[in-house]
């Protein structure tokens, strides 16, 4: 058992020094199950918003980027035990993440979240799903008579409210448009828009200030030039607020 | 029929052969596991003896799933941990700072810069140690039972034809025991054929992944195969799947009890006798 284990070991260091080659690679850990911000396209590659700015973010700063994806739940405790080097996942700044992680400067601004139904609902007293982990689903919790259903992507939230579970689903508004859109007039916007969240930021280990200090100078040369805003508008839509 | 062969299908189907591949590799590497902790539960030395009783009493102790999500996130930390004091012994500051785990690059595992593919398989690796640890455990226990449900008399004759404890263990124990486990280690393979979607705990893109994945609705901005929940079919072709898999093991597996059971002292082997 012992002599297994250290030879597994052994061999393990072996194949680790066999890879080791002289460029610099930064691996970005994101979802993949949250368009428009990132999915999983028909070729089966990372696609959407976040896949063109972290592209544009690392050719800015002269890095070689590769993708990972990662389950939602599981997205912080695999950056902070080095699994990759970045997040960047639609994943709002609040203060509760601030205490385990460091971001970047928001990409985007503060993003509206909205409630959707499959008709008139009272969302008082009524079950409204969220993703788990997310700040809509601690708004929800923080809600008066609302009971919280949480699931581990977005997509089975809005499987849950189509099959009579839920009564409605709170999310970012980017994410629910083009499910809206896509429902010919099945689901609709309801009530008024939440302001949560203080805008969406690039998430990095606390022990590695000089790699965000690079993606945060990136992100502000975005900002200035205007791509930034030119992107959000293509991928997050015109309306989306821009800075 | 496009639909069904764009990239993300092929990483579907591919998937298929990861599972397979887990299983293939997994299966004999447990049951190594699983020979040796018997071999040192049975020794007569005592200290060997109690770590081999350990190892099984405390993986079958620990629910499966704790183990994974632990386990493996601790082995790759006790691995880089390894790495770090031989690679970087002059190293002043901690390995934990606050939630973070830090060690030095040249210790990473596999290294920051390596290629996509290194990190998967590294993972998958990761996967299929863990796999073979904890049903290692379980196929040691099946294992221990079979040794001691061979026949006293067996190993007597063999010391009375002047073998020693060795050959008496390799030539008699051995070759006699396989009937007494295989009913046991057959179990344990069909649960492992189900503990396969495990596997996307571990971070590890497996079919259930990408059937969820596949599944779930597409609206037309993001694909060129707009549908709605679709995960249910998805999910009814593992179903298949799996179905057609243990069908398959458990003929297989009859037929290796056929064979062994041929010329042994149990019932099985007195029919079989009876019948030729």
């Amino acid at each position: 058992m012992k002599k297994l284990l250290i030879g597994t070991a052994a061999l393990a260091m072996v194949a680790g020094a066999a890879f080791a080659e002289s460029h610099s690679v930064v691996r970005l850990g994101t979802e993949g199950a949250y368009p428009p911000y990132n999915f999983i396209n028909d070729a089966g590659e990372v696609d959407g918003f976040e896949r063109v700015l972290g592209d544009e973010l690392c050719a800015r700063a002269e890095m070689t980027c590769e993708w990972v994806t990662n389950d939602w739940d599981s997205i912080i405790p695999n950056l902070v035990s080095g699994n990759y080097d970045a997040i960047i996942a639609a994943m709002s700044i609040t203060p509760e993440r601030e205490e385990v992680v460091a971001f970047t400067q928001n990409y985007t601004p503060p993003s509206p979240s909205a409630f959707v139904a499959m008709g008139d609902v009272d969302l008082s007293g009524s079950v409204i799903a969220a993703q788990t982990g997310t700040i809509q689903a601690a708004h929800v919790t923080g809600m008066d008579g609302a009971t919280l259903l949480e699931y581990p992507t977005p997509d089975e939230t809005v499987a849950a409210m189509r099959a009579g579970e839920a009564d409605a689903v709170l999310s970012d508004k980017d994410y629910l448009l083009p499910v809206v859109e896509g429902s010919s007039g099945e689901i609709m916007f309801i009530g008024d828009d939440v302001p949560l969240g203080g805008g969406i930021g690039m998430a990095f280990r606390k022990s590695d200030p000089e790699m965000r200090a690079k993606f945060d100078a990136a992100i502000q040369s975005m900002k200035d030039d205007g791509t930034l805003n030119e992107m959000i508008a293509e991928y997050l839509g015109e309306d989306s607020p821009a800075f | 029929m496009c639909y069904l062969t764009t990239g993300k299908h092929m990483a579907f189907y591919a998937s298929f052969g990861t599972v397979l591949l887990l299983l293939a590799i997994t299966a004999p590497v447990a049951l190594g596991f699983g020979f040796a902790a018997a071999m040192a539960a049975r020794a007569r030395f005592a200290p060997l003896s109690w770590l081999g009783k350990g190892y099984i009493a405390i993986v079958r102790g620990v629910p499966d799933i704790a183990f994974f999500l632990f386990f493996v996130i601790a082995l790759d930390q006790f691995f880089e941990w390894i790495r770090h004091e031989v690679k970087c012994p002059d190293w002043d500051q901690p390995i934990r700072q606050g939630s973070d785990f830090v060690v030095c690059q040249a210790a990473k595992l596999p290294l920051g810069n390596a290629a996509q593919w290194v990190h998967e398989t590294y993972g998958f690796l990761l996967a299929v140690l863990t796999f073979s640890i904890v049903f290692g455990a379980f196929a040691g226990n099946v294992l221990f039972g079979a040794m001691r449900a061979v026949p006293r008399g067996q190993l007597e004759t063999a010391e009375a034809y002047g073998m020693n404890h060795r050959q008496s263990f390799w030539r008699i124990l051995v070759p006699q025991m396989w009937v007494y486990a295989l009913p046991g280690l057959s179990n344990l393979w069909m649960v492992l054929i189900k503990a396969t979607p495990l596997l996307f705990l571990l971070g590890v893109e497996d079919i259930v992944y990408w059937a969820k994945e596949l599944g779930g609705s597409k609206t037309a901005r993001f694909t060129d195969y707009p549908h709605g929940d679709w995960r249910m079919w998805y999910f009814a072709a593992l179903l298949v799947f799996y179905l057609v898999f243990t069908w398959v093991s458990e003929k297989v597996l009859s037929r290796v009890m056929a064979r062994l059971t041929l010329g042994q002292a149990t019932t099985g082997g007195e029919a079989q006798r009876k019948a030729a």
